[in-house]
């Protein structure tokens, strides 16, 4: 058994941020992570990171309080406000403090951290480095690890809490260099694995995304908060998901149906391409629906050529590069082919603005986290403020909790090796077992379901239909095995391993959507096409139950108290 | 419907019956496009479940995928079949391999912790003496683009698998190592003095690369850490002569 007073499970943005705020105020942490901290997918972002400095030239008059509202209303109003303040107001400071560290940012003549437009946005306040913004924050952060002397734990797989009686005191790992599972007890566990996308068959997101860290803590009895409200990103490619930042729009780019119409006309004529991403993203389906694709085919235009090979290589340079190496398309020289993609998860592990859940010990942060400050729909720009902003405040919190706990006494060693065992348990049933199921296809037919069934529109009868084949696919899901049983890099146990916990998490926003029966932000149903804020402005909770098959619902209050609930027109 | 073939280089250090590097191959039909990775995939869920390789976010941003295909260093998820020179065979095969000259964990991957013991060992991080301003520390345009080349490394190894000096003298920091000691030297809100200098500016640092630039050809973000090495050599005499290196 391994011991530091914190473990961190994910080396992102978010785990990074609380690992080297919880280091400095004394703690010995460690951070484990599935790949090295700097291959996480918080290195993918391109846009950039939201924050009222008023360092574009139109963002002189732009305010926290205003960063605050756009938020709010780009959530349509589900977020809590209390949460969004917060977050808005340490924006500025951590973007500083990110600057004093080393991040890259691109400069204005002054010397001033340059920002640029985005979705939802009533000024420019999106600080960015050219398209790169997550790999120059994520490494940076990586270099501050490193300087802070954070213990490192790299290609770790984390699989399950270690919980005494009702307290977490550390996590069961696969070491994939060395073999076998190991105990890592903590005072406290912080959370922090990223989304969900992968539950997605057409994820913008890295295929390590599988929402593993929410279903652990969904299994150990923690709720998972408005897991019905996933993004899509309207500019997907067509051919792989990958993605184009709105960026290329908060630059300037169009988006073109077959007939050659900038269509946003039609859906947000003020806002245009750059009104929050569910409307974009609708508008483009919509366009698709409708046959007006690009020559009939299910996808339609990003056009950037209008802003020129100088424009397009100075600030654009990364989205680019994709777009040649995956579809094949110059940006300088021709359009390029989109589609929604699913992009964001905005449920996740219930937290408070602490990042604490109900279980003493046990945090969260970023993307795993529902805090929640993205309400229905998130902005472009505000998840990787939240990574940092509630990485931060997570990792302070810990050394508060550890502080004032009475009960001091070291983390049950009995319950750590109970863990260990019950893992090696069922890997070794995973091994005897006489597989008539097989893994990746139950994984693969199960990411076409989430995404015929619970897409951009959704509705009763479709959705029903794909809550019963979910429920096929976690019963089906029972009978898997493993094909290999060897100890090192054992991608068939991992794979295996994801399967039930990417099941559960679909499961919690299956049924979470079915039940929501109006229309808010990212989830739309075309047979309740209105917000209900009589009966609905309230946070879904899904609980585990053990045996079985979806989750308990409950509800919760949303926090108001800065912004009245407005009907949102863009 | 396309048919290629991966001839993939196989081994398990572990596995006492069969401890031997061997090739194995693999057929793989597919409609449209088909990436290195992609390809990998196929392999493990259809035909072999113990196949290991590094994977993140496939779109060339992670440097996780990083392997020696049809005999030169590229990123698995960023290679498309049809644009490899086998493709046009009528019979097409694929070798995909581990970079060469590291140690092996198993299959495609790599025992990376050389490669990130120097990194950290170089301070990759910015050093700042002065207490810190209560906005950002200004940085023109000019000098922030200085930063471009450096700051795009995605640590994927490439370069220093493939450098005859990291293969001749294995305390040498090699080129990724080196590549970001430049980008913090050259940073114009870096203060340090001889803090990271010392670890660089000897035989294990810079006078170690002979400009042999194979680390140039094998970046597959094309960058060039020859141009880094370079300017260190440059700023060590110029801290010599004049007490500072930018
Ligand atoms: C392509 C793309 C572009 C984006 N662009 C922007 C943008 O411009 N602006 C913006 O604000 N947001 C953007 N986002 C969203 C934002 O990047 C993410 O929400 C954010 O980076 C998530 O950070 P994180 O730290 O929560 O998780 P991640 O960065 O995903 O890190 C998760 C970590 O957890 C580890 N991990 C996961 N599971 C396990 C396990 N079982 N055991 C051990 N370790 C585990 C992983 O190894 C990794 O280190 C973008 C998202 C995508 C997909
Ligand atoms: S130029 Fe220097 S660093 Fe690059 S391969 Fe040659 S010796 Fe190695
Ligand atoms: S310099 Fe290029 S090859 Fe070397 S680690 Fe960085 S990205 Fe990879
Ligand atoms: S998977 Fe990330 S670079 Fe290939």
């Amino acid at each position: 058994m391994i011991h530091h007073d914190v473990i961190v499970v994910g080396g992102g943005l978010a785990g990074l941020r609380a690992a080297i705020e919880a280091k400095r105020a004394g703690l010995d942490v460690a951070v484990l992570s599935q790949v090295h901290p700097g291959r996480s997918h918080s290195g993918a972002a391109q846009g950039g990171i939201n924050a009222a400095l008023g360092n574009h030239p139109e963002g002189r008059d732009d305010s926290w309080e205003k960063h605050a509202f756009d938020t709010t209303k780009g959530g349509d109003f589900l977020g809590d406000q209390d949460a969004i303040v917060q977050m808005t107001k340490d924006a500025i400071e951590v973007i500083y403090e990110m600057d004093h560290w080393g991040c890259p940012f691109s400069r204005y003549e002054d010397g001033r951290i340059t920002q640029r437009p985005f979705g939802g946005a009533g000024f420019p306040r999106c600080c960015y480095g050219a398209d790169k913004t997550g790999h120059y924050l994520l490494h940076t952060l990586v270099e501050q690890a490193y300087k802070h002397q954070v213990k490192l734990y790299v290609e770790q797989y984390v699989c399950k809490l270690i919980v005494h009686e009702g307290i977490c005191q550390g996590v069961v790992a696969y070491d994939m260099i060395r073999g076998g599972f190991e105990a890592f007890s903590g005072g406290a566990v912080i959370i922090a694995t990223g989304g969900a996308g992968r539950i997605y068959a057409n994820s913008t997101n890295a295929l390590i995304n599988t929402g593993g860290g929410m279903a652990m803590a969904y299994h150990a009895g923690v709720p998972l908060k408005d897991m019905e409200f996933i993004q899509f990103h309207p500019t997907g490619l067509y051919s792989t998901n990958i993605l184009m930042t709105e960026a290329a729009r908060g630059e300037g780019g169009y988006l073109v149906n077959g007939l050659g119409e900038r269509y946003m006309e039609k859906y947000a004529p003020k806002f245009m391409e750059l009104a929050p991403r569910d409307i974009v993203a609708r508008a483009g389906q919509t366009e698709i629906n409708e046959g007006r694709g690009i020559n009939g085919q299910p996808y339609v235009y990003l056009d950037l050529r209008h802003l020129g090979a100088e424009k397009i290589l100075e600030r654009l340079p990364g989205i680019r590069d994709l777009a040649i190496h995956f579809e094949g398309v110059d940006p300088i020289e021709e359009p390029i082919p989109v589609v929604p993609s699913q992009h964001y998860t905005m449920g996740g592990i219930d937290t408070n603005v602490d990042g604490a859940t109900i279980m003493p010990g046990l945090y969260a942060a970023g993307e795993c986290a529902c805090v929640s400050v993205h309400g229905a729909n998130r902005l472009g720009g505000n998840s990787l403020l939240e990574t940092i902003v509630f990485g931060r405040r997570a990792g302070a919190d810990v050394f508060r909790y550890l502080e004032s706990r009475p009960d001091k006494r070291p983390p049950n060693a009995r319950a750590a090796f109970a863990a260990v065992q019950a893992m090696e348990d069922k890997v070794e049933a995973l091994a005897r077992a006489e597989a008539t199921e097989n893994a990746y296809a139950l994984r693969t037919e199960m990411a076409l379901v989430t995404k015929e069934h619970f897409g951009v529109f959704r509705d009763e009868a479709g959705m029903k239909a794909g809550l019963d084949k979910l429920l096929s696919i976690k019963e089906r899901s029972a009978k898997v095995g493993l094909r290999y049983t060897g100890n090192v890099f054992n991608l068939d146990l991992i794979r295996t391993l994801d399967l039930e916990g990417m099941i559960d998490v679909a499961l919690c926003m299956a049924m979470g959507a079915l039940n929501r029966t109006e229309s808010r932000g990212a989830h739309y149903r075309t047979d309740y096409t209105k917000r209900d804020d009589a009966n609905w402005l309230k946070h879904t909770l899904a609980y585990y139950r053990p045996g079985e098959a979806g989750p308990r619902l409950d509800y919760k209050p949303v926090t108001l108290g800065y912004f009245e609930p407005e009907e949102r027109k863009y | 419907m396309a048919e290629i073939t991966f001839r993939v280089k196989r081994q398990d250090p572990q596995d006492k019956k069969n401890p031997e590097a061997h090739w194995e191959d693999y057929k793989i039909t597919y409609e449209g496009n088909l990436t290195v990775l992609e390809g990998l995939f196929y392999i493990q869920e259809k035909y072999d479940g113990s196949l290991a390789f590094r994977y993140c976010c496939r779109a060339s941003v992670c440097g996780s995928c990083a392997m020696y295909i049809d005999g030169a260093y590229r990123l698995a998820c960023q290679t498309n079949v049809k644009h490899l020179d086998s493709a046009g065979s009528p019979d097409p095969v694929v070798t995909v391999a581990p970079m060469p000259h590291l140690p092996l964990v198993k299959d495609l991957v790599c025992d990376m912790t050389d490669f990130f013991a120097k990194y950290e060992y170089i301070m990759p991080w910015l050093i700042r003496k002065s207490p810190d301003p209560e906005k950002e520390l200004l940085q023109s345009p000019k000098d922030r683009k200085k930063l471009d080349m450096p700051i795009d490394c995605i640590l994927c190894g490439c370069c220093y698998s493939s450098c005859p000096s990291v293969w001749g003298e294995e305390n040498y920091l090699g080129p990724a190592a080196l590549l970001k000691a430049y980008r913090f030297e050259v940073d114009s809100r870096d203060e340090a003095r001889k803090d990271r200098l010392s670890r660089w500016d000897n035989e294990r640092g810079v006078y170690r690369c002979h400009t042999i630039m194979n680390c140039v050809e094998a970046c597959p973000k094309e960058l060039v850490p020859t141009e880094g090495i370079q300017w260190l050599k440059r700023a060590a005499i110029r801290r010599r002569l004049f007490g500072r290196l930018k």
